[in-house]
């Protein structure tokens, strides 16, 4: 056997880069897409582990912060109207628990934004797959998708109520269309610009039709779902608050319109901080879904 | 090198008479690629596509893999038309073009004709990447290898199929020389077990000359548009060949020749050799 087996050192920088000129017309301009993979090292760097220090970091500031706003209603820099102490939403915290209301919002608050969020995400994958893939579909679909986006959120508000009703429905309905419009740009965008040359290589290869879609070209629009899935839970949050601000007997933003009301400070601050560590919570979660997906397709 | 437990499909014969391709030009009308290519490949022959680049060698092969289409002629397989991306070949491109997010091994499983068997499959995998060399590589992503590695893995896959035709467009083009000529090497002992037509689009006259039974030069012929056969000259099929061979030299100055390429011959030496060759192949 004349040929060494092992060519793993040295000559990585060969791959793309140098790719030539295309020999043909019709193949002008892909050598630029491969070129993307020439900077890729052989050697793996290791990457930092999320270490205790990272921790220590991140919790510098919240720390920080909550020295301040001590400091701030304590020693009377900001009148007590204004700014409750920290204790006092602690109390207020305590005092909802205890009646049995606090996890009751946080519950059917949360079963809104995921529910919603499911909802949304699954449709804007499947537009975003049919627009991304079908030339047709895209010029049938995008336009009035587009319009539909346009709409600010809060317009949709009286219409669903006049549907749906005060209800679960409308809030639902509200928090899935915050939710789709992310996820359906991303994937629609990604799957548009899939490498040609792997798409070309897999129907060289006889897949076509949904064998090409789950071989080729879903793998390879993954990290464009995931970041489309993290910006449509921000967005199921912020559509959740929206919905349960203009008409809700229950839910963590009809606790902050009804503290509001009631001159309730300490509910109020109890309220963002709730949604605040929700938010973040289960932002974490999607985060988690991110590494075991990247780890298996990245 | 042992003989694969597996057998393949058996090479099959390829034939192109009058095919021709024509491009949209931007400005609304056609522009000929290729014209009148008549062509006729034997069951397991190698044969170099060779030509200036542009001229629709990619094209060519792009025709009898089935991936595009011909605008007039006929183009077979064993006698029977090409089907759109016709199954009996198996194409390596230029680049690896290797899906990154799967491991080597899973890559060259996606050469596996339909409903091949779990067990069989993992089998033909694992005997392919011995064949090439690439058995302590069948864990590692595309990212982690080097370029002659992935070339490797993308033949390994092109041979998954059991390929009766093997397409290979510029295979080893952007590999750097060292590398290259090994590849061509491996290619050859590959093709000594794996019985396929081998049909090679190259640019690099040597190449042409180490790996090919016939080389096929493409180029425009005067004021016509398109590109056609120009010439086909016969190398032989004898193996192993000595890169200095004087017969090989003396080819090569030929083809440097007719693709208009000053080989820094002195000038008597190769118009004796080019002198020598055709007297050669038109008096027997």
């Amino acid at each position: 056997m004349a040929a060494s087996p092992d060519f793993v050192t040295g000559d990585s920088v060969v791959r793309g880069g140098i790719a030539g000129p295309p020999a043909d017309p019709h193949v002008t301009g892909e050598a630029a897409v491969h070129s993307s993979e020439a900077g890729t090292s052989v050697v793996e760097r290791p990457r930092p582990r999320r270490s205790s220090w990272r921790w220590l970091i991140g919790a510098i500031l919240p720390v920080a912060l909550l020295v301040l706003w001590w400091a701030a209603s304590h020693l009377g820099w900001v009148a007590a109207f204004k700014l409750p102490s920290p204790e006092a939403v602690i109390q207020a915290a305590i005092d909802l628990a205890q009646r049995g209301v606090l996890w009751e919002y946080i519950g059917i608050s949360l079963q809104r934004v995921l529910l919603g969020f499911a909802i949304g995400a699954i449709v804007g994958l499947a537009l975003g797959a049919i627009v991304g893939l079908s030339r047709l579909a895209d010029g049938f679909l995008a336009p009035t998708i587009g319009a539909a986006r346009a709409v600010p959120s809060l317009a949709w508000v009286p219409l669903l109520i006049l549907y749906l009703g005060f209800g679960e429905d409308s809030k639902v309905t509200l928090v899935a269309i915050g939710a789709l419009f992310p996820v359906y740009t991303t994937v629609a965008g990604a799957l548009r610009h899939v490498d040609p040359h792997l798409v070309e290589l897999g129907r060289a290869y006889g897949l076509h039709g949904v064998r090409l879609l789950t071989t080729v070209q879903l793998p390879a629009v993954i990290p464009a779902i995931i970041s489309g899935l993290r910006l449509a839970l921000a967005q199921a949050w912020l559509f959740l608050v929206a919905a349960e601000l203009l008409g809700s007997t229950m839910g963590l933003g009809f606790l902050l319109i009804e503290s509001q009301n009631n001159g309730r400070i300490d509910r109020l601050f109890l309220a963002i901080l709730v949604l605040a560590v929700l938010g973040k919570a289960t932002d974490a979660l999607v985060g988690v879904l991110e590494r075991q997906l990247l780890k298996r397709w990245g | 090198m042992t003989l694969l437990e597996t057998t393949s499909a058996p090479a099959l014969p390829v034939s192109l008479s009058g095919v021709a391709r024509r491009f949209p030009s931007p400005d609304g009308g056609e522009r000929v690629v290729l014209r009148e290519i008549d062509l006729s490949i034997r069951a397991g022959e190698i044969v170099a596509l060779l030509g200036p680049s542009g001229c629709g060698k990619s094209t060519l092969l792009r025709l009898i893999s089935g991936l595009d289409t011909a605008d007039g002629g006929e183009l077979t397989i064993a006698g029977t038309p090409v089907a759109a991306v016709d199954q009996r070949c198996a194409v390596a491109f230029q680049e690896p073009r290797l899906l990154p997010w799967r491991t080597i091994e899973r890559n060259v499983e996606i050469g596996l004709p339909r409903g091949t068997e779990k067990s069989a499959g993992r089998d033909r995998v694992s005997e392919l990447l011995r064949l090439v060399q690439l058995d302590h590589a069948s864990g590692l992503r595309p990212r982690q290898v080097s370029g002659g590695m992935a070339q490797r893995a993308s033949l390994a896959r092109a041979l998954a199929r059991n390929p009766g035709v093997l397409l290979l467009d510029e295979p080893f083009g952007a590999l750097d020389a060292l590398t290259r000529i090994t590849m061509q090497d491996l290619l050859l002992e590959v093709h000594a077990v794996e019985p396929a037509t081998i049909v090679l689009v190259t640019h690099d006259v040597d190449e042409a000359l180490q790996l090919a039974d016939r080389i096929v030069l493409l180029g425009t012929d005067g004021d016509t548009a398109g590109a056609t056969i120009r010439r086909v000259l016969e190398v032989g099929n004898r193996r192993p060949r000595d890169r200095g061979d004087a017969r090989l030299a003396a080819l090569r100055a030929e083809l440097l020749d007719l693709l208009g390429v000053e080989s820094h011959h002195p000038e008597d030496y190769i118009t004796q050799a080019i002198k020598a060759q055709r007297s050669k192949r038109e008096n027997p």
